[in-house]
């Protein structure tokens, strides 16, 4: 099942460029909420500090409180450990090339030790389904490799990857900028289910889309999240005269 | 506040707690497989075995300088500075002057570059800016193949063709036409400065043409197309638009070739006559850096002997070195901010 | 008006390009065939005469003999075959582990400072003659031992070894996206394991075949094992004793007044010529082959 996230005066860094204002926000348990805002205005770097990959950046520095569920994600639990119970997913798919379809996606468990074959094979089949892959590369799974799928395949790979390790969290990082109509829509369906699961934070520059997924909608700004409510209200009754600006397309 | 006239996005959202589509039927999960702690103690293992392997790069200099240094104490204290100016090398009395093998490495070095530079150039141009698509990858093939051969086999086959042939054909014609210069007098065995400049020659066209390459295919089309535009012949593009542009990197490839040249060992040793004497002419034999090295060093009785040896060591790889250093900097500053191929 | 501007016009039409620097331009292209010409040329003679003089030399008693004393016809470079391979093992088993530590050093942990100075000598290790290596193997070992051995020989060619591959395993690491590295980070495996498992993983290929190449180069080398192998005329297994190297054995032949002995150097030149393209192809072989459909 889903936690919820909370999250108090983030700030975040690239050496010395501040990226992130002081952000507070609260993801609900079990829902979709979704980032959007123009490119640059920091909703990748906030969402890349709730797994801590931020950290991954050379001179990168993080300040503030982000609690996932019971756990502090700055205060005391590795990375490593941290990032096993919140999965990502990329904007441009990114398989492991030498790895066929099975292996990417027992990676997360292979990786850290998990050896149990059958068990392993049961994962694999289940993630698989809940990613709505299973039934197209169930015949291949040991014979192709994880490039060799299409854009909108690969992309459901790496989400079938991710929910492989069983997170808690799912984040999703512009997912579908990389494809086409047609797979959008059948990742747009999948993240609509997937939401009874697991919490979902989504960014998204395609307006039209956080609509449709997202039961929450945050609003970013130049490093600054400007508004945060449900989605109905940040499209129609905005508080915020910049929000409105933006949804209504006046810039961005 | 809100200005309807605007268009809005065109949606209808799902409301909270509430809505599923058509099913796909999500199987249900367990708690979190992944359990137990995560100790960054590996990490941090691995990190410093990695840094330790860099570190024996270093160290490996480290040993190379400080054996050649080491070595090398009992002639420096003999000798000085005077080492490297005398030109009497004696065994038998324990005198030892390194200036016969400075001459004969410089000669054959500086003869192999005036041979191979023209040659070098002259492919790589021919490669990139003359050559049919289609030839490029067999042509660029062959030249490198140039350098895989063995620096022994190169000499095997020096001295059973190349010096008959120098000895027969080529130089004769040299003495003949430009035996007044004195560089081309005296009787003509085929061994000696000229053949090892020749093969030292073979030997060092393969790194400064694919380097020269490099540096070409750099040059920017547009410098090509300008000079195009002004209605010159392609020859003259290539004159004014690419090789003007490249010769920074051009003088660096050709100063790699030289720091090549001085390190060459076998082949030369093979051709070269091995007589420790300084002459004009370049049919007379000669001595290397490198070849009194590959020569005398198992030989060698007395611990002076050995360690004049070894000074000659240090002094080769002084020299190579800065040339080396000195060279890359010079192709780099041509290719920087292009991805190289990785220079060998 | 209209015979003035007809008249303008005339005169201001584009000379052609005039003979002479149309011929420079035939010539200058017919300079640069002759100078691949040139190039090639040796190439060409170097396998001819390798082939020619060598075929008739290469039969069993020579793959499978060791040397016959001076003046007796006969005998083979058995010895020194398998002395190449043992020192060559030697030197793999010691050069390749740590060539592939510090480009592994250099591409993940040293994008600063420090692996710049390690870059820049790894840089300067690569022209350092190879007869100097050997002066320093010298030193390190057959000093120490007080004779000369196969092990000698070995480090020697592992000095060799270790900046070559240590840049070409950072090239092929580098080459590996970012992208994969945070998939594998995001999935919480830790950054021991994503290097190992995901990042060599995918640069494997590149890897051996840098590693392969710098086997090839060293397989040649001479030089540095004057000095440390030093040759052996008979069997050894002791790798702490000198042992035959088919490169030395060419050249001892070779500078030799015996042309029964200039007859198998020309023999074991075209035999090594035959191991190095040999190893070499056969790497890239088995790495095509360990791909999948689609990788």
């Amino acid at each position: 099942m889903g936690v919820g996230i909370t999250v108090e005066r983030l700030n975040a860094f690239y050496g010395k460029t501040q990226a992130l204002f002081d952000i507070n926000l609260n993801v609900v348990a079990n829902h979709a909420t979704a980032l959007i805002g123009p490119s640059g205005c920091g909703k990748s770097t906030f969402i890349r500090c709730l797994n801590r990959m931020h950290e991954t950046i050379p001179e990168s520095r993080v300040e503030g409180t982000v609690r996932i569920g019971d756990l502090s994600v700055y205060n005391g639990t590795s990375a490593t450990q941290l990032r096993r119970r919140v999965g990502m997913v990329f904007q441009k798919p990114n398989p492991f090339p030498t790895m066929s379809i099975y292996d990417n996606v027992a990676a997360g468990l292979k990786l850290n030790g998990f050896r149990n074959r059958k068990q392993l094979d049961e994962i694999v089949e289940k993630s698989l389904r809940n990613s709505a892959l299973f039934e197209e590369v169930k015949d291949s799974l040991h014979k192709k490799s994880g490039a060799s799928l299409s854009g909108g395949q690969q992309q459901r790979l790496c989400i079938a990857r991710a929910l492989a390790v069983q997170p808690e969290v799912l984040l999703m990082d512009e997912p579908c900028s990389a494809l086409d109509p047609i797979s959008t829509g059948k990742i747009e369906d999948l993240i609509f289910q997937l939401k009874e699961q697991y919490t979902i934070v989504i960014v998204t520059h395609n307006m039209q889309q956080a609509a449709r997924v997202a039961e929450f909608t945050g609003f970013f700004l130049l490093g600054k999240m400007i508004e945060f409510d449900r989605t109905e209200k940040v499209f129609t009754k905005p508080s915020d005269k910049r929000t409105e600006d933006y949804v209504t397309g006046r810039f961005g | 506040m809100s200005n309807q006239a605007l268009p809005r996005p065109n949606f209808s959202p799902p409301a909270p707690e509430q809505g599923h589509r058509a099913a796909l039927k999500l199987e249900s999960t367990t708690a979190p497989l992944l359990q137990g702690k995560v100790s960054d103690v590996p990490d941090a293992l691995f990190a410093w075995a990695m840094r330790l392997c860099g570190l024996a790069v270093v160290a490996l200099l480290g040993l190379i300088v400080y054996e050649l240094i080491v070595g090398s104490q009992l002639s420096w204290h003999a000798f000085g500075w005077k080492f490297f100016g005398l030109s009497d090398w004696n065994p038998v009395e324990d005198q030892y002057g390194a200036l016969p093998f400075i001459y004969g490495t410089v000669v054959s070095s500086i003869l192999a570059l005036v041979i191979a530079v023209p040659l070098a150039v002259g492919v790589a141009v021919f490669i990139t800016e003359m050559c049919p698509v289609a030839l490029r990858g067999i042509l660029s093939f062959t030249t490198e193949l140039l350098a895989a051969i063995p620096s022994v086999i190169y000499g095997l086959w020096a001295i059973f063709v190349l010096v008959p042939i120098m000895r027969e054909y080529v130089q004769p014609v040299f003495a003949k036409t430009l035996g007044w210069t004195g560089l081309f007098t005296g009787p003509s065995y085929g061994i000696g400065m000229m053949t090892a400049g020749v093969i030292l020659a073979i030997m060092i066209i393969p790194i400064i043409s694919s380097i020269t390459r490099e540096v070409l295919a750099v040059v920017p089309q547009h410098q090509r197309e300008a000079v195009l535009a002004l209605g010159s012949t392609r020859w003259e593009m290539i004159r004014v638009g690419v090789l003007r542009n490249a010769r920074a990197g051009i003088v660096g490839a050709v100063i790699l070739g030289l720091g090549r040249a001085l390190g060459e060992t076998m082949a030369v040793t093979m051709v070269i006559g091995n007589r420790p004497e300084i002459a004009k002419s370049l049919f007379a034999p000669g001595y290397t850096m490198a070849s009194v090295l590959a020569n005398e060093f198992s030989e060698a009785t007395g611990d002076l002997y050995l360690s004049a040896l070894i000074e000659i060591g240090l002094a080769l790889f002084l020299v190579t070195i800065v040339v080396n250093t000195l060279a890359r900097l010079m192709v780099w500053s041509v290719t920087r901010g292009h991805p190289a191929k990785g220079i060998a | 008006m209209n015979t003035t501007s007809s008249a303008l016009a005339q005169q201001i039409v584009v000379p052609n390009v005039g003979w002479r620097r149309r011929i420079t331009d035939h010539l200058m292209t017919g300079v640069a065939v002759l100078t691949v010409v040139l190039v090639l040329a040796p190439l060409f003679a170097i396998f001819a005469y390798l082939v020619y003089k060598g075929i008739g030399s290469i039969n069993l008693a020579f793959l499978t003999q060791t040397p016959k004393p001076v003046g007796e016809p006969g005998g083979g470079m058995a010895n020194a075959i398998v002395g190449t391979a043992v020192i060559l093992a030697i030197a793999s088993l010691l050069g390749v582990p740590f060539g592939i530590g510090a480009g592994v050093f250099l591409a993940e942990y040293g994008r600063n400072r420090y692996g710049d100075a390690v870059r820049f000598v790894a840089d300067v290790l690569n022209g350092v003659p190879s007869i100097v290596i050997g002066i320093v193997a010298y030193g390190l070992v057959v000093v120490r031992q007080k004779h000369f051995s196969a092990l000698a020989g070995g480090v020697a060619l592992a000095i060799m070894m270790v900046p070559t591959i240590a840049r070409t395993t950072e090239q092929m690491l580098l080459l590996v996206p970012q992208a994969i590295r945070e998939a594998a980070y995001g999935l919480g495996v830790s950054r021991w394991r994503t290097t190992l498992s995901i990042t060599l993983r995918t640069a494997t290929s590149g890897i051996i075949t840098g590693a392969m190449l710098a086997f090839a180069r060293v397989a040649g080398e001479t030089a540095p094992l004057l000095f440390t192998a030093f040759g052996n005329q008979f069997w050894n297994r002791d790798i702490n004793q000198p042992t035959a190297a088919l490169s030395l054995q060419i050249f001892n032949y070779a500078i030799s007044p015996f042309d029964e002995w200039h007859r198998q150097a020309w023999a074991g030149a075209l035999v090594l010529i035959v191991l190095i393209v040999t190893a070499v192809a056969s790497v890239r072989f088995v790495v095509r082959r360990g791909k999948l459909a689609g990788a």
